[in-house]
């Protein structure tokens, strides 16, 4: 079990980038098996709502999580990708909602504002996480 | 069971396929550090879903770290780690 560091008040930022054909690599490859232990049931439906999107909308899911990796300090926590995940309103706005231990590690930093950007252009996709524990 | 050579051949078979590394992995220490031959996370997230498959095993999300695929070495303790449970 990692030791949750104390609240730490300031600014935290995690970006990333990701292959769009290697996202669709992975998903010839590795097929449903990719999907499922990866992303959330919602985050598979609405991106093989347009199957010519998938990869690309996956690919900027990927990003976001491991964005959030990075912004949290998470990636030596043991944190399943399924716990981090993008989720999008209707007017297309995305959030970024945490599960499981991955939740708990973040509250207990002390971050209450969380934010989630998601961009693309070409063959890679991008996302920037930022949150704010108050001071 | 499979020797400890064949064990760490086994997944640089695997590194090779799917770890998109800048070298040869065939040619990797134990100890080589996957990260700066190359090797993405999202590369390792095809190397465990592959050694997955090949170990007829399934990573926890306690080791879903970072440095349990930093290695050979540290691929195969997780790998063993798994099997014992």
């Amino acid at each position: 079990m990692l030791p949750v560091p104390p609240a730490q008040p300031g600014l935290r930022v995690g970006i990333d980038i990701a292959q769009i054909s290697a996202i669709d690599a992975s998903l010839a490859s590795f097929g449903e098996r990719f999907l499922r232990r990866i992303f959330s049931d919602g985050e598979v439906a609405y991106a093989t709502g347009v199957p010519a999107l998938t990869a690309q909308r996956l690919a900027a899911r990927f990003a976001a999580k491991e964005a959030a990796m990075k912004a949290f300090d998470l990636s030596e926590a043991g944190i399943g990708w399924r716990d981090i995940e993008v989720t999008r309103a209707a007017d297309g706005a995305c959030a970024l909602a945490l599960h499981a231990r991955a939740a708990a590690i973040v509250e207990q930093s002390g971050c209450t504002e969380i934010s989630v950007s998601l961009s693309h252009d070409g063959d890679y996709a991008t996302a920037v996480v930022a949150a704010l524990a108050p001071r | 069971m499979n020797s400890p050579q064949e064990f760490d051949d086994r997944i640089r078979t695997i590194l090779a396929k799917h770890g998109r590394l800048n070298g040869d992995a065939n040619t990797f220490t134990p100890d080589t550090d996957l990260y700066l031959a190359g090797m993405t996370s999202h590369a390792s997230v095809n190397v465990m879903l592959a050694l997955e498959g090949a170990f007829d095993i399934e990573f926890p999300d306690e080791l879903l770290k970072r440095s349990v695929f930093a290695s050979i070495a540290s691929i195969r303790d997780a790998v063993a780690s798994i099997g014992q449970t």
